[in-house]
């Protein structure tokens, strides 16, 4: 654990110090050039190509959210509950859509850029957190939610002051899971000129550029691992502060 | 009051609970007595409208409790189940609060009755008030799940195997304490178990269920001595009767005079536990005090008269 701490932060310092000044690295990344190719990508600022990676995550996996808690909310209703094969479903048809297939239908429409891998990401997003908050929710301890009908919370109360933070560290396992995949995906919306981290890679592999290719994937590959990590620490913060240590993560 | 009045609940084409009628007196404790299946359990969820009821009507203090909207007569009704059904993410005085919070009290109400319930169930404040759930020990857990329940002063508690996950030695202190505060507070108590033992501790009266009847509705002497049908002297155990029927009585009302020898008996202890002591020390006669003083004695032949079947 220690030494995973020190490992994670050296990470951390590393990724952090060539997103700043990416030319004091050009002797390593020199190495891996031929023909005096440039070392550092040099089509733009890789600071500005990272924020804007995280900030299309961000959105479409807070939308993805939304979505999916609040659908996952009205299915596991008294009333809502004649939709939950319908919900299952569609939120199945998201996920098995390959994104660059999202991506092609969707340019027609909405046009190159951000959009069109926005929706993607998306509807990419969706399944792991639906399924995620639906487990999170019908499987709280049944004393537990007969307890809270029985001291007299409405509907509403109980869904939000014991359904739902109860069942958050397994939402969040669901998030984890989702900002993961989309901050792989996201890679591809540089086909369709996103400005994402996709960009440096595609732009390595179309000159035989070796270091760029390296220095897209590494960005990206680091990203995910600690993003994964810390909200993995807070899921199990979460869980022991909600007195559910004993309860396995989704 | 509570008045169960030809209560009905079905399920599919089974009736679980099947034409039930009686009557709970204020301040008094009934215990449903049932085996698994028996309807026990859903008989207590509809008197909180747990579960609604097919065909019936429950009153309490004369007023239907279809009246008013279930969460409103659920936070009038104390609440306690197995297995205490604490909320894990909420400390122990967040737990006890919930029910005076759902009704507004104002903040400083909260943390008194808080503390005073906490006293009431020997944790001490300032040590547990602040501690999640999972880090008590199953009986203190168990206090705090009635302690929630009566939050709110409830008049009526309703309580389903409150002591199922307890050993022998906290379960008896456990049930002492419910004695305690239901003569200290007069609350109207309905608590479902399915051991015959704890109902006769406990009852003022006692409902014995089965298949979803009623079988018998009686003062816990009268199912010892005169159970229904053969189910209810099934259940009192034919071979324990004469001990059960000791277990109702004190010490303190069949003192004879006399000077006995021996350690004496408090005339607090039941006439079961001063029989247990005469048989175990070979006595025929043990003396009885009462504060410390010795106030006459209890005689074997006497408390053998007693556990005989009443005429």
């Amino acid at each position: 654990m220690k030494i995973g701490l020190v490992v994670r932060l050296i990470v951390l310092l590393l990724l952090l110090a060539f997103l700043v000044s990416p030319q004091s690295f050009a002797g390593f990344f020199t190495l891996l050039t031929k023909n005096n190719q440039p070392p550092i990508y040099n089509q733009g600022s890789l600071l500005d190509l990272t924020l804007n990676h995280l900030a299309i995550v961000g959105i479409a996996t807070l939308a993805a959210t939304i979505i999916a808690v609040g659908l996952a909310i009205l299915v596991t209703r008294p009333f809502g509950a004649e939709f939950l094969p319908l919900s299952r479903s569609l939120a199945n048809i998201g996920q098995t859509f390959p994104p660059v297939a999202v991506l092609a239908l969707a340019v027609p429409m909405l046009g190159f850029g951000t959009a069109p891998t926005l929706v993607a990401l998306f509807l990419y997003g969706l399944l792991p957190i639906f399924e995620n908050t639906l487990t999170g929710l019908s499987n709280l301890p049944s004393a537990v939610t007969d307890a809270a009908k029985g001291v007299g919370m409405t509907g509403w109360q109980r869904l939000l002051k014991v359904e739902l933070p109860l069942a958050l560290p397994v939402i969040l396992a669901g998030i984890r899971l989702s900002v993961v995949i989309s901050l792989a995906t996201a890679t591809i919306g540089s086909t369709v000129a996103a400005r994402t981290l996709g960009e440096v890679i595609i732009a390595g592999l179309l000159s035989g550029n070796t270091a760029f290719v390296l220095q897209g994937g590494l960005i990206v590959g680091a990203l995910a691992v600690l993003i994964y990590d810390a909200l993995s620490a807070l899921e199990r913060f979460l869980m022991a502060r909600t007195g559910q240590a004993g309860r396995a993560a989704a | 009051m509570i008045e169960i009045d030809g209560i009905t609940k079905i399920y599919g084409e089974t009736p679980v609970v099947d034409n039930v009628t009686l009557t709970v007196d204020p301040g008094t404790i009934c215990v449903v007595v049932g085996t698994s299946g028996s309807g026990k359990t859903t008989l207590m969820r509809m008197i909180n409208r747990l579960v609604e009821p097919t065909s019936g009507t429950i009153r309490i203090d004369g007023e239907d409790t279809r009246n008013v909207p279930a969460y409103e007569l659920r936070r009038r009704i104390g609440y306690a189940i197995q297995g205490h059904g604490l909320f894990p993410h909420r400390s122990v005085g967040q737990n006890i609060a919930t029910v005076p919070k759902l009704l507004g009290w104002d903040k400083p109400r909260i943390a008194n009755r808080v503390d005073e319930l906490m006293d009431l169930f020997q944790l001490d404040p300032a040590q547990f008030r602040d501690r999640l759930p999972n880090e008590l020990s199953g009986g203190q857990q168990q206090r705090v799940g009635v302690a929630r329940a009566l939050a709110a002063e409830p008049n009526i508690l309703l309580m389903d195997e409150p002591y199922g996950a307890l050993d022998p030695v906290i379960r008896a202190k456990a049930q002492e304490d419910l004695l305690a505060i239901q003569r200290r507070f007069k609350t109207t108590i309905v608590l479902v178990t399915h051991d015959m033992e704890e109902a006769i501790h406990l009852g003022s009266k006692i409902a014995v269920m089965d298949k979803g009847k009623l079988l018998q509705y009686d003062v816990p002497q009268q199912i010892i001595a005169r159970p229904a049908t053969p189910f209810v002297a099934e259940l009192i155990g034919t071979s324990e009767r004469p001990f059960r029927l000791l277990s109702l009585g004190r010490v303190a009302d069949h003192i004879e005079p006399g000077e006995a020898t021996g350690t004496p008996l408090d005339a607090g202890v039941s006439l079961r536990d001063a029989y247990a002591e005469l048989l175990w020390s070979g006595r025929p006669a043990l003396p009885v005090t009462r504060d410390g003083a010795v106030v006459g004695q209890v005689t074997l032949a006497q408390l053998s008269r007693l556990a005989a079947r009443p005429q």
